[in-house]
């Protein structure tokens, strides 16, 4: 039920769009959400949600890396054993 | 488009999580969280690192409750057509299903979304849209009630809200919780903030998460190193779609046609404040005001199917397999209760990837 399908803006035209998904497209009510052409969004039961912003998912990826890699450090180093 | 797949990344998390030696028990409240859970085979890598993961009450569908299922059977059989999600097709009812209505003549309608439940009415019909969802869905109901329906809609509203869920499942307390991974979609509505009475009040750590394995597996050790820190706060997992603050625009939508009521959910007593009924403005599209001659007709209680335990595993007291229908009497073909209909309900999908 709450599943959204990530797909990209094709062109708006009033509360519709048209929304890419890997190929198929299909028109998408958008008067939940501010987009345009070009902008990833999340659509669940015919609607946008929200946005889908692609530098943060990029962004995350790193970040999860990074703090993996401190804890990891942390741990091998003994210190401050009650903190990861 | 984006990595959250990604293998070695996945290994290296599970790796952390066992040399922290956890035994510990957390609960996420969606039902495509624990699709996420049991397609990619992740549960057993958790219960191995000491983390045992329960769905509570997170499957729209399963927590709508057996009068609610009454009241759209009867309004199909007094001759409106209704349109539904899918999944709420097969539910049993105390003498049948929407779908043996449908069967027997009564106009039943699968329906995407609210919009294509309004394309029906607009070719003249008198149609009630079973309105089942949480805040990811309610705006969807929201916005198409603002755009002015034809005379002919009107919603059985069962919207269902989160937090206050959350809460009262806390307040039961009939089983300790060491952390909640909270539901990635209604979070992009509702954003973070409406979580953290949760973590001050209780000492519970919260994590709103993604769909996607990574997503899972990060939430969760987000959410482990908060526990073995002695933490309790809202972290955000998912920031590609949730912002801190929602989403405003459909907050607002959702303020301007709802408000909080209170409502029971299946396997749980009223909860109150977390369902939503249509504002005074738009009762014209409240099919409960609309008919309330037919549905005065209902029998005042209306029970759970006998036998079935879906009460138990929407409280995430159960895990579905030790239900003593699960499998036999019970299944995806032959169901007994909600949660092996719908393919968010934690017996279906225990069904189709645990055995």
């Amino acid at each position: 039920m709450c599943l959204a399908v990530p797909g990209k803006v094709i062109e708006v035209a009033g509360v519709t769009a048209k929304v890419d998904f890997g190929g198929a497209s299909r028109e998408v009510n958008v008067s939940l959400v501010e987009v345009a052409a070009g902008d990833y969004v999340a659509v669940h039961a015919g609607f946008a949600i929200e946005k889908i912003n692609r530098d943060e998912a990029l962004e995350s990826i790193r970040l999860w890396k990074e703090l993996i890699d401190k804890d990891v450090q942390v741990q091998g180093q003994g210190t401050r054993s009650q903190d990861i | 488009m984006f990595r959250f797949r990604d293998r070695e990344l996945g290994a290296r998390i599970f790796e952390r999580l066992k040399s922290l030696e956890l035994d510990i028990r957390i609960m996420h409240v969606c039902g495509t969280h624990q699709d996420t859970l049991m397609r990619f085979g992740l549960a057993p890598l958790f219960r191995d690192a000491g983390i045992e993961i329960r769905q509570g009450p997170g499957c729209p569908v399963c927590v709508t409750t057996p009068r609610e299922l009454e009241e759209a059977i009867l309004l199909a059989e007094s001759g409106k057509t209704i349109a539904v999600f899918g999944d709420m097709m097969r539910v049993p009812g105390v003498s049948r299903s929407l779908e043996a209505a449908k069967a027997a003549g009564s106009d039943v309608r699968v329906v995407y979304g609210i919009d294509d439940a309004i394309a029906l009415a607009n070719r003249g019909k008198e149609l009630v849209f079973m309105a089942v969802g949480f805040e990811t869905t309610a705006p969807t109901t929201a916005s198409a009630i603002l755009s002015r329906p034809p005379p002919g809609f009107s919603i059985l509203c069962c919207h269902r809200t989160i937090p206050l869920a959350l809460k009262a499942l806390l307040d039961m307390g009939e089983m300790q919780i060491d952390g909640f991974i909270n539901p990635g979609h209604v979070s992009a509505i509702t954003g973070t903030a409406v979580y953290d009475f949760i973590s001050r009040d209780y000492g519970m750590p919260q994590v709103v998460a993604g769909f996607e394995p990574l997503d899972l597996v990060m939430g969760v050790y987000m959410l482990a190193r908060q526990i073995r820190n002695g933490e309790a706060k809202v972290e955000n997992e998912y920031t590609r779609v949730v912002k801190p603050e929602g989403n405003r625009r459909a907050l607002g939508i959702m303020d301007a046609v709802f408000e909080p009521c209170h409502v029971a959910w299946r396997g749980f007593p009223v909860l109150p404040g977390t369902g939503l009924g249509l504002k005074a403005d738009f009762e014209e599209f409240d099919a409960r005001k609309k008919y309330e001659e037919i549905l005065s007709g209902l029998d005042t209680h209306i029970g759970e199917p006998e036998g079935c335990c879906c009460g138990e595993v929407l409280r995430g007291l159960m895990e579905p397999d030790v239900c003593s229908l699960f499998g036999s009497e019970c299944t995806p073909e032959h169901p007994v209760g909600p949660c092996m209909v719908s393919s968010e309900g934690g017996c279906c999908i225990a069904f189709r990837y645990g055995r």
